[in-house]
């Protein structure tokens, strides 16, 4: 491996994990705060991505300049946090928050098939290709390796920028200490007048939201396909799954790990680039079950 | 709660044993009979029961109150090993085939369970899909060994030593695949009774006292879990020989959700709902996919929905209230 060929699976690896990071971050949250793992998560990523091409396809027959479509990135995210989380959160897992964890898995995969098929219908089969904005920032170069700056500047600054946005929000805003004494302890928060469905459904959206921006900035880099929904939920799961559930920081650390990993199977064995995370997982998982940063949970008898 | 999940176990078995017994012989019957009456529904319901028994897996395992999103894992290691067998051995016999498949998906269910066992709920699901994405993916990109997206065709298996006909092999397949319904629906159903079985069935009820009788839930989980591998092992190695070919699609997420679905339809935790989920499922499946076939995950998604919200017993939940209901009013009739 010559260092060229070094550099590119480091820039490779730092801007996957950025992006598998903003995905992961949304999940960690959610679960972290309301103890559901949203399976459909990752349709809501897919659904980001497709709102994105479409719209900043739009936007270009129009006319308007390609840098519009970061803007357009941001309104394709908060459109698929409100309209699609805001409702899933309000109609669905409003009514299953005191059932068993296996039927809250259910109904939120219930929901994830039914967002697959959604797409399709919407979508079509066809790949969608938007690489507007990934060229509308141009290249870079370092050590002599030529390199888009969405992918090593913007995607890594980005994801650095909301994990510590998230951490500050959660502990120095009002909203952000009603979150975490939600999370605490559901019924105290509510006996000193915390309204709890308010704080799920505000927390779920931004969770969603943070799903559909992963999309929107993947969409760029990558063709638009069918199935993209139903790999991202298991690879996010399993960065959520190796940092902790529910660890934001250790998140951002997992991520790098199997972003890392991936790319650097990529360019030495191909075939095994898809194992890769999954190894890392069931690794780390062997050594520590509860993930990297998470603590074993002291149980009720 | 053991004591209580006990009773619950063994009473409408007593009270209602011969309504339930009765509809299960009918319908075993009925089965029977399918070629002779409905040849042309007989592969349908071959295809069905194969899935049955795969159904009959996941089932096991939501007596633990546990769900995996992952089993077609095992579906597709038993139909996969069962190919490959063949390729390797042409006119090996049916029954070699069956038995090599099912090695495999108990080997493998062993190996996966030793790790899964440490796990429930949301981790127990999830990284049972991990697994089987991950043997997914080395289908499709191994595709000098596996055939890739294209699969392993399957040539027909000799019978006893016999190379049979089409016709007569389809019609030793679905008598197999009856005998296998009944058999291990009733090896299941002994099971979940037995001792073994009901300390299966407390890690949903209270996983503690299992400790507290100084017993491994991991042990017990993992017991459970490789008879699971083996059912779904079945249901793979009986739908491989049947559809003549064995695709990565037999191990996508998308089968192992079908599985799921299907267990929550029959009646989540119901031996007979398994089967009788299978077979209503994939004739309406077959009616429908004429007009629905775009929104079909769209449909099962919102009937998950509908039954996990409204119908929690499925299918074999609605049954046994009509039975209950028959008997309370025979009751007040006296």
């Amino acid at each position: 491996m010559t260092f060229t060929l070094f550099l590119l699976a480091l820039f490779d690896g730092i801007s996957y994990a950025a992006l598998v990071f903003i995905v992961a971050l949304g999940l960690t949250l959610i679960f972290g705060v309301m103890r559901i793992l949203n399976v459909a998560h990752g349709s809501l990523y897919a659904i980001g991505a497709y709102a994105t091409a479409s719209l900043t396809g739009y936007a270009l027959a129009l006319g308007f300049a390609p840098i519009f479509a970061f803007p357009l990135m941001l309104i394709s995210a908060v459109l698929v946090g409100v309209l699609l989380g805001g409702p899933i959160e309000w109609l669905l897992l409003r009514r299953i928050y005191h059932k068993p964890e296996v039927l809250q898995l259910l109904v939120t995969f219930a929901v994830f098939m039914i967002l697959e098929d959604v797409q399709r219908l919407v979508w079509g089969t066809q790949p969608y290709f938007q690489a507007s904005a990934l060229q509308a920032l141009g290249n870079v170069t370092v050590f002599g390796v030529t390199y888009t700056v969405y992918q090593l500047i913007l995607l890594p600054v980005l994801a650095l920028v909301l994990l510590l946005g998230l951490r500050a929000f959660l502990r120095h805003t009002i909203i952000g200490k009603l979150i975490l004494a939600t999370t605490e302890d559901r019924e105290a928060a509510q006996a000193i007048g915390i309204d709890a469905d308010k704080v799920f459904l505000f927390t779920f959206i931004v969770g969603a939201v943070l799903a559909g921006l992963g999309g929107a900035l993947d969409s760029p880099t990558t063709s638009i396909l069918p199935g993209m929904g139903a790999d991202m939920i298991v690879l996010s799961f399993a960065v959520i799954a190796t940092a902790g559930l529910g660890q934001i920081e250790g998140a951002a650390v997992a991520a790098l790990m199997i972003g890392l990993g991936r790319s650097f199977a990529v360019y030495l064995w191909p075939e095994t680039a898809v194992l890769v995370p999954y190894l890392i997982m069931v690794l780390v998982l062997l050594v520590r079950p509860e993930g990297l940063f998470g603590s074993p949970v002291a149980r009720k008898i | 709660m053991t004591v209580r999940s006990t009773n619950h176990a063994a009473s409408p078995a007593r009270r209602g044993f011969p309504a339930r017994q009765i509809l299960t012989a009918l319908g075993v019957g009925a089965l029977i009979l399918v070629p002779l009456l409905a040849p042309h529904l007989q592969l349908l319901m071959n295809l069905a029961l194969a899935k049955g028994l795969a159904v009959l897996g996941v089932t096991v395992v939501l007596r633990a109150g546990q769900v995996s999103f992952g089993h077609a894992l095992f579906f597709g290691i038993s139909a996969y090993a069962g190919a490959f067998l063949i390729s390797a051995w042409p006119g090996a016999d049916l029954l070699v085939v069956l038995i090599a498949g099912v090695l495999g998906a108990a080997i493998s269910g062993l190996l996966v369970g030793l790790f899964v066992a440490r796990y429930r709920g949301i981790f127990f699901g999830m990284l049972n899909l991990a697994f089987s994405m991950i043997f997914w993916s080395i289908l499709e990109k191994f595709y000098h060994y596996t055939g890739g997206a294209d699969g392993i065709r399957l040539t027909r298996p000799t019978v006893l030593g016999m190379e049979l006909g089409r016709v007569n092999y389809e019609l030793v397949l679905f008598y197999l695949a009856i005998a296998l319904m009944v058999g291990l629906g009733w090896f299941t159903l002994r099971w979940l009774a037995s001792p073994s079985g009901q300390l299966f069935q407390t890690l949903k009820t209270n996983e503690t006292r299992l400790e507290y009788l100084g017993l491994s839930p991991r042990r017990v989980l993992l017991s459970g879990y490789v008879l699971s591998a083996v059912l779904c092992g079945v249901g793979g190695s009986m739908m491989g020989m049947t559809q003549g070919v064995v695709t990565p699609e037999y191990v996508w997420w998308v089968r192992s959700a079908e599985m799921v679905f299907i267990a929550v339809l029959g009646g989540a935790g119901s031996v007979r709902g398994a089967f009788v989920g299978a077979l209503v499922y994939e004739i309406v499946r077959i009616y429908a996919s004429a007009f629905a076939a775009d929104i079909w995950q769209l449909l099962l998604g919102v009937f998950l929905l509908v039954i996990i919200l409204f119908a929690p017993g499925g299918i074999m939940g609605i049954v046994d209230s009509l039975i209950g209901h028959a008997r309370s009013a025979r009751k007040i009739l006296k």
